[in-house]
């Protein structure tokens, strides 16, 4: 028995090493969120525009909205900012964002060198909404319904592509929805 | 032509090292003379060879070959020459061959300093570097030649270095941290050999013990120099970020710190030999699994967009082959391994085993938390969450917290059995004065209570008063203190200069923590902001011109109490090539607290955005590292291992020849 105690690590690193294989083989990008079809966690923080007031969940638009995880370190957002600054102009639907794991004065340095597209951004500086949310990395983005509840979720960065092909459809498919 | 050379070079250094992984291996286990002597050549061979393909590709870089892929892709004609020749490091292909080549120059320095140990032994050991240098070599020449050419059309000119990586930090960092990670792979094969042949003593853990320490002070220099390096680059004033990338060397170090005193043990007591071997293959496996990590994109792959899964599965098999076969061997041999003495509940070798144990889960729950989130979504059909600083925190800084009090006990405790009233005799003042202290020295600096910070500099005054009280008993029966410190051993100062670095990073992480305050403000020149008892006067800015950058620099006067301190530039560039903005922020930096100021963008008010920090102790942190690997260099120059080798050899002579009578071979 003594003598099997010793493969005990040999069993162990194999487990490890069979997950680190099945990781090898997962695509990230195309995996849905835990929380699709599940409500927004409850939140209580302050935010970039807003100075001292904090926000929670009854202050999100109660029609559908994207929120929108980004940060002034994050290249791809500067990158999807257009596609957001023209969605918003059109005000085709109210985004949100959620500055994750930034600095205040950056994140505000940011959204003055390359326009809002939020109505405000939650500041969330150390990420324990973004864990709630189960977030990645900025940028992400989701699709929340009237009621607060998520009913999409994109990993990285929107193109004109995807914003074409799958933002856009989800979105109007929520609206369609809560027009029902 | 000169690139081929360097491909040729590797294609050589690939078959030195399949035929080093071999015959002495074989050699040795049958007795063949002629073929263990191969050892030593073949080593040196590989490192000759090596190091010809480092130098081709640093001159590829050099004359600017833009046909050598690698080179196009970081590099440019423009880009100043220190860092041409540090580019050979900037990418994937480079930093495997120079990672490779720091491999055989460890296996040189085996070959060199082994003059003392038996040839077979010598022969097992450079034999499973070279198997492991073979993988790296094969895995270069498949997927990963640095001496890839575009042909016919070659680039005019290359991509340029990532511009963040153009700093000193990036000079001397890496070499130092794939050092300390190699290193590690000289216990490795000490004990895979000792694993092998059976002889599992404390001879072998006594030649092992120089390798850990200098692997371990200079992956503890590679760390702190990394962590130096993002504080005044990345500019926003951390120095720990609990990074996926900066994770497995944490992971490493922590495994390495175990393993050092598991060896002491192992050595001085003849006991934990399992643990220690055991202790040894974690730390090499730590430091591929780092590589696999940082390497394969695995971590990163959401953000990566030019990762290759046939790298990752190419580690992964070696990793598996490498540290799996180790660990069966270890399970199969193992057995073999008796400890020589037995020790009481309260003893030296009891708190070592505690320690080693909080080091192994602190490093086990590093690792949870850095592959949780790929695990959690391997199990769970694709789900992803992801674990940030926070879960780090809650975990590590506790664990240390236990970690140091057993530190104390541990050091001022005696081998085989301590009575519990001597250690209460000899730790009770050091605890009193501890807590005293770190009650009184924080209030009186800054008239509030911190419980935190309270706690922080209690713990690093126990080790360090622990240090004066060990050293004080140690030389209580000598005629003065002169005379008693000279009695000490010089690995036994290695051991406590060490260990007086780990307390001065412990208070000052913890009071660096506690005390940043930091200030984002607009200011117009002229105006004047306070923040703790400095007051910030900004005179203005003015514009400069760079070699290859225009900039806006701000003059900052520093007041503290009424009187001037300094003067302070923090700058605004713009690289004229790539049109990169870029922040050069201002640090005075001090025993005792950084002042770091960050210049924001202009208003059109002609006010600017800007933050100031200050970091009281955030100093102290990679001093201590400094301390710390200081340390086990002076330990590894202990002239004991030096002269015992010598011993041992003509004691093991004799011996070897009763034991050949008395004992079956092991192998």
């Amino acid at each position: 028995m003594s003598r099997l105690k010793l493969f005990i690590p040999v069993i162990v690193f194999f487990v490890l090493a069979l997950m680190l294989w099945r990781g090898l083989s997962l695509d990230p990008r195309t995996l849905p969120s835990v929380l699709i079809d599940k409500p927004l966690p409850e939140f209580s923080l302050q935010t970039v525009e807003l100075g001292d007031r904090v926000v929670g969940k009854a202050d999100l638009p109660d029609e559908p909205f994207l929120l929108n995880i980004w940060g002034s370190y994050c290249l791809p957002c500067l990158q999807e900012n257009p596609i957001l600054m023209a969605a918003a102009e059109e005000n085709l639907v109210p985004i949100v964002g959620v500055n994750y794991k930034d600095k205040l004065n950056l994140a505000q340095l940011w959204l003055d060198d390359n326009g809002s597209p939020f109505e405000f951004s939650i500041l969330d500086e150390s990420g324990r909404l973004g864990i709630d949310l189960g977030v990645y990395g900025a940028p992400e983005t989701f699709v929340v319904d009237g009621n607060g509840v998520i009913r999409y979720k994109h990993i990285g960065v929107i193109d004109y592509e995807t914003w074409e092909d799958e933002i856009k459809p989800a979105i109007a498919a929520v609206k369609a929805e809560s027009t029902q | 032509m000169v690139p081929e050379l360097g491909h040729f070079s590797l294609i050589l250094a690939f078959c030195l090292a399949v035929v080093l992984g071999t015959i002495p291996l074989i050699g040795a286990s049958t007795g063949n003379r002629l073929w263990i002597s191969l050892a030593r050549p073949l080593a040196t061979g590989l490192f000759v060879f090596l190091s010809l393909c480092l130098l081709v590709l640093g001159y590829s870089f050099v004359t600017d070959d833009f046909s050598v892929m690698f080179v196009a892709q970081h590099s440019n004609s423009l880009l100043p020459l220190q860092y041409k020749v540090t580019a050979v490091w900037g990418g994937h292909e480079g930093s495997f061959l120079f990672w490779t080549w720091m491999l055989s120059g460890w296996m040189l320095a085996v070959c060199i300093f082994s003059k003392a140990m038996p040839d077979d032994f010598v022969a097992r050991v450079l034999s499973i570097m070279g198997l492991i240098a073979a993988g790296y070599t094969m895995f270069m020449i498949a997927t990963s030649n640095p001496f890839d050419r575009v042909l016919p059309i070659s680039p005019a000119d290359g991509a340029d270095l990532n511009s963040a990586l153009q700093d000193f930090g990036f000079i001397i960092h890496p070499p130092s941290l794939y050092m300390g990670y190699v290193g590690f792979s000289v216990v490795f094969a000490f004990a895979i050999a000792a694993l092998i042949s059976g002889r599992l003593d404390s001879a072998w853990a006594r030649w092992s013990r120089p390798w850990a320490n200098a692997a371990w002070a200079i992956l503890t220099i590679g760390i702190a120099l990394g962590s130096w390096w993002a504080y005044y680059e990345l500019g926003w004033g951390g120095w720990w970020a609990w990074d996926p990338v900066e994770n497995p060397p944490m992971i490493n170090w922590l495994i390495g710190t175990a393993l050092i005193h598991s060896l002491a043990v192992t050595e001085k007591r003849g006991v934990f030999k399992s643990w220690t071997v055991l202790l040894a293959i974690m730390a090499f496996a730590a430091s591929l699994l780092g590589t696999f990590i940082t390497r394969s994109g695995l971590l990163t792959s959401v953000h990566a967009f030019a990762s290759d899964p046939t790298r990752g599965v190419y580690i992964l098999g070696f990793l598996g082959f490498v540290i799996g076969g180790s660990l069966l061997l270890f399970a199969f041999r193992a057995p073999l391994m008796k400890s020589e003495f037995g020790f009481a509940a309260i003893s030296r070798e009891v708190f070592l085993l505690i320690n080693n144990i909080i080091l192994v889960v602190a490093s086990a729950a590093i690792l949870l938390g850095t592959l949780y989130p790929m695990v959690y979504q391997a199990v769970s059909g694709g789900e992803l969450i992801s674990v940030g600083p926070p879960y780090f925190n809650i975990i590590f800084v506790p664990l240390m917290s236990v970690l140091v009090i057993f530190l104390g006990m541990g050091s001022v405790s005696r081998w085989k059995k301590t009575s519990l009233g001597y250690l209460k005799k000899q730790l009770l003042i050091v605890a009193a004065a501890a807590l005293v202290l770190g009650l009184a020295l924080p209030l009186a600096l800054t008239l509030e209570f911190s419980f935190g910070a309270t706690f922080a500099t209690a713990l690093g005054l126990w080790v360090v008063l622990g240090i004066v009280q060990d050293i004080r008993l140690k030389s209580a029966n000598k005629p003065n203190l002169l005379a008693g410190l000279k009695s000490l051993a010089v690995s036994y100062y290695g051991m406590q200069i060490a260990h007086f670095g780990f307390a001065v990073i412990l208070m000052g992480a913890g009071l660096t923590s506690i005390y940043s305050i930091e200030k984002s403000v607009l200011l117009s020149p002229g105006q004047t902001v306070g923040l703790g008892r400095y007051e910030f006067l900004f005179e203005g800015t003015e514009h400069l011109s760079g070699p290859n950058f225009e900039a806006e620099r701000a003059t900052f006067q520093v007041i503290r109490d009424g009187s001037f301190v300094r003067e302070l530039h923090p700058e605004k560039r713009v690289y004229t090539a790539s049109r990169t903005p870029s922040t050069e922020m201002a640090i005075d930096a001090g025993f005792t607290r950084d002042l770091f100021i960050t210049l924001g963008e202009e208003r059109d008010s002609g006010a600017w955005s800007m933050s100031l920090y200050i970091k009281p102790f955030v100093r102290w942190v990679w001093l201590g590292a400094i301390l710390m690997a200081m340390g086990a260099i002076v330990a590894v120059t202990d002239k004991r291992y030096r002269r015992l080798k010598a011993r041992t050899l003509e004691k093991q002579s004799v011996s070897s020849a009763v034991k050949d009578k008395t004992l079956q071979p092991a192998s």
